[in-house]
């Protein structure tokens, strides 16, 4: 591509936007990819394994993380926020402001500040489940493979990591910045949270320990997370005999999110299989609305089908109790097949809470639809939504989008370096 | 010429504390001949990268080995020249982080690592840059939605397009029907514009060649420089193009195979297919008798989930049955229409479109299995339906029942094209009569591929893509959703996975990103995904190869093309430079100019090995360098310990494992070997499709060697490993050790 082409602007680095940024950069493109937390990876980093093949998310990661070292038209900006954008298709300028991270690049990750540091904040990459350093580094594979500080969890005047990093890696006098880039084309690849379980009355969450949301157990599960990869009740850390998955919670419901949510039917059978891996006796059931796993999901259907000890309830959740004594949980719900109602009792619930688009910071332009979805891809130019932001869906799904995506900004790009 | 090899040894992160860089210097300087060798406590500081930089410039140094951190970390501190020869050695996550500091064995160690690298150093060669004249224009095949997609978005791109259609004009599957239900705002309504602008806008694009009622007859050649001769109307077009995107779509599931629901028992039962052709064309009718229909049942999965048809889900027959209820009702306000499902399948903003359906009162949902359908007498149909949510097995009597039929891709598998053209040629051929039957039974199997050709390539592997299952060309990766085992041809749309018109249309954007960039790419002598950027290529020593064509039949990506004699020509634009087929080679003639047998082997002669009476073992580990290598980085990070009697060498794929390497080390006197590499199986998690799986194979030839030297099986292991589980590796090698140690030493190390 023509070296006055101008960058491609990639917001989000989770596994979307990181697909944007390369497919781009390795067809010739420029690109600048902002992230706001503090490292890459996005929503998958914090999974176990994906399905339907039950392999580890930082695989691809990895793969991808060495793609964008190898590749020196891609600049990857953490902790960045986009601040604004004007201009036309071709011919954008951004405003990003980057917070500070206190540290510096000299980092080599040797860990010396974390053992000096006196203060703890809660660890966000594990939803809040126990507590990190205030320097901290998301996930062991992590890039930028270099620490970051969270200035707030602070004691005031505390400077025992500096002291401690012998390679000068940490600044605490760091502030933000600001940077302005002229841009061709802008990717949104923003991404998406879990609904706010809590918000879903009728089933627990927030009041009975152990009622979880399907994006803790994927920590619970994780051998990086805080239990070391073991399945425990949160309650009383001991091992679930039976558990039940309640899928669409909060979504398809007019209440709360009216669309599907795509991937937590998938989700929570790949979660059956963690439980499986643990627990060859465990007890599972799995009440569901629809199973929605399209195309070649439906074999991972089919295997989970085998398993005796798990069984389908199809109807929706009326209640969930708590047996206050024990923790255990009794579900009332709908058998729809049976046509009548059935009471059961759990050692676990796990919630399968569906997929929130994240728009905040998103410029104007990027239109949203009736659910907030960005999903205006073929017609607006220059602006385009790529992965969850844009559509609920699995990786792949998303990935083929961030791909097609990189291309409506690669023809930006191009265009660009025509008109100068 | 001998290279002047500089050496940089880092004592930062504990190196220094942990190890006598003293002696390392030694080694470097005295046998490793190093032209300089430096000590730096911080060498990925500005000050210790440039005194690399200035070595290089000032001509003290010519080749880098940096004793250091993993390779993975700090590439942009010794990022140098790309053409430079450098080595990293890793004395921080392999050797002082997980070993104990200042101990006879951590420094053993960490001096074999160090020989190692100035070993592969030595051995290594600068690259080349490689220009070829390279063709980017793109062809795409199929003239459907996703095709013209592909075509149009290419083109706008700038790039060439070469549209090839096998039907008289474009639009495939969806110029012919009534609406589409949208893949964007507003949700509930369908789109009745045809597609008559996008052919158009395709016809009309001054850098899209369209040609229609057109057959490739043949593809022969490499990414940027495919000849591709396609039959027009009984001439011939010859053309090259540098990527190919494959949108052939689908064509419907066989309805004669849908007997047991009723097809072809009578005409009132039809498929979404012939449903949508009639609604089409005007008028919903009986087919039997031309009436008005008053009543309508939907068989959901007609075919798809079910093994004994479509295993897979076929994803767009639940939308597709909504939008046909609907034209239902626009004719009749008072027609029932029963809708029988295993799952509702609409997911995401789809979800709207069901939603608005189910508000119809005269339309009835019910989860269920369909046992029969019968004909009434004198008209009309009856369905039991078992297990539904009325209320047990219900009968639904319709004027017309509608078969959701599934998809199933227009694709070949070239893999099986090719066994049977062996088959064939053996069950002709054969001396023996037990194998000509043997093939011919084969043959017989693979029949169904016989004339399925779609791109033709003049591949030794196979004229297509190989599938990989129920037909689906694609490469099972959820990370890299267009990768597929041939370089620069990608899929998409209905024949890359099951999808409807509107993702099929973005999926077409996706693939004509890949193809653009593997042009660029291959323009700069580039190896596309996972080894993106890669600038080596194979070399052939040929005068020593023996025509066993393990290479040619080993290359995952269908690399290496045969002579008559058996010969490999290899075509090094469609190398992914993984390594494989250097590893299946016995004559160890292939090699890369920075990746070879000889300087694995250099690497394995470079590691000391203990006289026996010092009882330390030495295991050798081979692992592969994009998952189990990361792993044991991950480990060192966190200073888990594991047993200083391994010795790591990684590999670009443990494909390309050459089992001289073991005989060379078991002769050598290492005590035990360990390899590890990625998942394979059918939820195989190699990058390399098959790299890890062959070399399992290839131990059966090396467990002969074993028995032949009379050493027990068990001092040779190969594991499966995945990215996350660094604690499992350093378990797995304390276990080995123990266990090496158990089984004794090595009988050959004293010889
Ligand atoms: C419980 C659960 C399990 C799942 N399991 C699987 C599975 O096994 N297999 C599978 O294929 N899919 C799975 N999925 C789906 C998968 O999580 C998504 O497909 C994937 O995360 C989409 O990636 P993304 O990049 O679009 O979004 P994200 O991962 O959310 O990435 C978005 C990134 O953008 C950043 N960002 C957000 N706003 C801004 C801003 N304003 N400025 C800068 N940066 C910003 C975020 O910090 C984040 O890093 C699962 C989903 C759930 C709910
Ligand atoms: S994917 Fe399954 S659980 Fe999730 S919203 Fe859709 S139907 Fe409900
Ligand atoms: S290196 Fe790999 S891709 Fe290249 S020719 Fe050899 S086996 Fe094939």
């Amino acid at each position: 591509m023509d070296e006055n082409a101008k960058p491609v602007l990639v917001i989000g680095g989770g596994i979307a936007g990181i697909t944007s940024a390369l497919e781009a950069a390795e067809a010739g493109c420029h690109v600048v990819l902002m992230e706001k937390s503090a490292f890459l990876g996005g929503r998958v980093a914090r999974m176990y394994q994906y399905f339907p093949k039950l392999c580890p998310p930082t695989c691809g990661l990895e793969i991808n993380y060495r793609r964008i070292k190898n590749n020196p038209r891609i600049t990857v900006l953490t902790l960045a926020q986009l601040e604004s954008l004007t201009g036309t298709p071709g011919d954008y300028e951004a405003t990003i402001k980057i917070s500070p991270r206190f540290i510096r690049n000299s980092c080599t990750l040797c860990s010396a500040c974390v053992d000096a540091c006196p203060s703890e904040r809660p660890d966000e990459f594990n939803y809040g489940i126990g507590k990190t350093k205030a320097v901290y580094l998301d996930y062991a594979m992590a890039f930028p493979a270099m620490y970051a500080i969270e200035r707030s969890a602070c004691k005031e005047g505390c400077r025992a990591c500096a002291d401690a990093c012998i390679y000068d890696a940490v600044d605490l006098t760091q502030k933000e910045e600001k940077k302005t880039v002229q841009v061709s084309a802008v990717i949104a690849a923003t991404g998406w949270a879990p609904y706010d379980a809590a918000r879903i009355q009728n089933l627990g969450f927030g009041s009975f320990k152990n009622v979880i949301t399907n994006v803790v157990m994927e920590r619970l599960a994780a051998p990086e997370g805080p239990t070391a990869g073991r399945i425990l009740r949160p309650s009383d850390g001991k091992e679930p005999r039976s558990i039940a998955f309640v899928q669409c919670a909060g979504s398809r419901d007019e209440n709360h999110l009216p669309y599907c949510s795509a991937v937590c039917c998938a989700a929570s059978f790949k979660h059956a299989n963690y439980v499986r891996a643990q627990y060859p006796d465990a007890d599972i059931a799995i009440f569901y609305i629809d199973r929605r796993v399209p195309g070649r999901l439906e074999d991972f259907l089919q295997k989970l089908g085998e398993d005796e000890k798990t069984r389908f309830n199809k109807g929706k959740i009326a209640k969930v109790e708590e047996d206050p004594a024990t923790g255990s949980l009794k579900v009332t719900a709908e058998d729809a097949i049976r046509g009548d109602r059935t009471e059961q009792t759990f050692d676990l619930v796990v919630l399968a809470t569906g997929i929130v688009p994240q728009t905040d910071g998103l410029p104007p332009g990027f239109e949203p639809d009736e659910f907030r979805f960005i999903n205006n891809r073929m017609e607006k130019p220059g602006l385009y939504a790529a992965g969850c932001v844009r559509r609920p869906g699995e990786v792949s799904a998303a990935l083929a989008d961030a791909t097609g995506a990189a291309l409506k900004a690669f023809q930006c790009a191009v265009r660009s370096a025509r008109h100068g | 010429m001998d290279k002047k090899l500089g050496v940089y040894i880092c004592s930062g992160c504990s190196i220094g504390d942990s190890l006598d860089t003293g002696s390392l210097v030694k080694i470097a300087e005295g046998e490793g001949k190093a032209a300089c060798c430096r000590v730096h406590p911080f060498l990925c500081s500005r000050e210790g990268v440039d005194w690399i930089r200035k070595d290089l410039e000032d001509d003290t140094a010519d080749a880098v080995v940096i004793a250091a951190c993993s390779p993975r970390v700090k590439t942009d501190a010794f990022a140098f020249d790309p053409f430079t020869v450098m080595e990293r050695v890793n004395l921080r996550e392999h050797v002082a982080w997980c070993q104990k500091p200042r101990d006879e064995d951590t420094q053993m160690m960490a001096e074999d690592y160090l020989r190692m690298g100035i070993a592969k150093a030595r051995k290594m060669e600068k690259l080349i840059p490689v220009s070829e004249t390279i063709s980017k224009k793109i062809l795409v095949v199929g003239g459907g939605v996703t095709g013209m997609t592909a075509a149009k978005e290419s083109a706008d791109a700038g790039y060439e397009v070469l549209l090839v259609e096998r039907e008289a004009s474009l639009g495939g599957y969806v110029a012919g029907v009534k609406s589409r239900f949208p893949g964007h705002p507003p949700y509930a309504e369908t789109i009745h514009e045809g597609i008559r602008d996008t052919i158009d806008a395709v016809l009309y694009h001054s850098k899209i060649q369209v040609l229609t009622s057109a057959h490739i007859d043949k593809i022969q050649g490499q990414p940027g420089m495919f000849d591709v001769e396609i039959e027009v109307g009984g001439s011939i077009v010859r053309d090259r193009v540098g990527a190919i995107v494959q949108a052939t779509g689908w064509k419907p599931y066989d309805p004669s195979k849908l007997g047991h629901l009723g097809y072809g028992s009578s005409p009132d039962i039809v498929t979404n297919i012939e449903f949508e052709e009639m609604a089409a064309k005007g008028r919903i009718f009986r087919p039997s008798d031309g009436k008005p229909v008053g009543s309508v049942l939907f068989i959901q999965c007609a075919g798809s989930r079910d093994k004994a048809h479509l295993p897979y889900c076929s994803s767009v027959c639940c939308m597709t049955t909504l939008k046909q209820a609907g034209y239902i009702r626009e004719q009749n306000p008072d027609a029932k229409i029963y809708v029988v499902y295993k799952d509702i399948r609409t997911p995401g903003q789809y979800e709207k479109y069901y939603k608005a359906a189910q508000e119809d009162p005269l339309t009835f949902f019910t989860k269920g299995e369909v046992v029969s359908v019968e004909k009434k007498s004198p008209i009309g149909l009856a369905a039991t339906v078992a297990d539904t949510l009325l209320g047990g097995d219900i009968e639904i009597k319709a004027d017309l029942v509608v078969l959701a039929a599934g998809m199933v891709p227009n694709s070949a598998d070239g893999e099986a094209i090719r066994a049977l053209e062996d088959a064939e040629l053996k069950a002709r051929t054969s001396d023996s009569e037990k194998q000509r039957a043997e093939a011919a039974r084969k043959a017989e199997e693979l029949r169904r591929h016989k004339g399925t050709e779609i791109l033709n390539l003049a591949y030794r592997q196979g004229p297509d893509l190989p599938a990989l299952r129920y037909g689906f060309p694609d490469s099972h990766f959820i990370c890299f959703p267009y990768e597929t085992r041939r370089t620069a041809i990608y899929t998409a749309g209905a024949v890359r996975a099951p999808m409807d018109s509107a993702y099929a249309m973005e999926d077409a954007l996706g693939a004509a990103m890949k193809s653009i960039q593997s042009v660029e790419l291959a323009a700069q002598g580039q190896a596309v995904h996972p080894r993106a950027g890669d600038m080596s290529f194979p070399d052939f020593f040929l005068q020593r190869c023996t025509q066993c064509k393990r290479c040619t039949e080993e290359c995952p990506f269908g690399a290496i093309d045969e002579d008559e004699k058996g010969t490999p020509r290899p075509n090094p634009y469609r190398c992914r430079r993984c390594g494989v087929c250097l590893g299946a080679c016995p004559e160890r003639i292939i090699s890369f100019k920075n990746y070879s047998v000889d300087m694995i082997a250099s690497m394995i002669k470079a590691i000391g090995i203990p006289e026996e009476e010092e009882e330390k073992p030495r295991i050798l580990v081979f692992m592969c360098e994009n998952d189990a290598y990361p792993a044991l980085d991950i480990a060192g990070l966190r200073r888990l310990k594991y047993d200083a009697s391994v010795r790591v060498i990684p590999l670009r794929c443990l494909g390309s494992m050459n089992i001289v390497w073991i005989a060379d080390a078991l002769s050598r006197g290492f005590d035990g070997i360990l390899l590890i590499g990625c998942k394979f199986g059918d939820d195989y998690q190699c990058h390399f499709i098959k790299g890890s799986e062959l070399a399992d194979r290839r131990m059966e030839n090396v467990k002969e060697t074993l028995q032949r030297l009379q050493l027990e099986s068990e001092r040779l292991r190969l594991t499966q490993l995945s990215i996350n589980e660094p604690d499992k590796l350093a378990n797995l090698i304390n276990e080995f050790a123990d266990q090496i140690r158990e089984i004794g030493p090595n009988p050959y190390k004293d010889m």
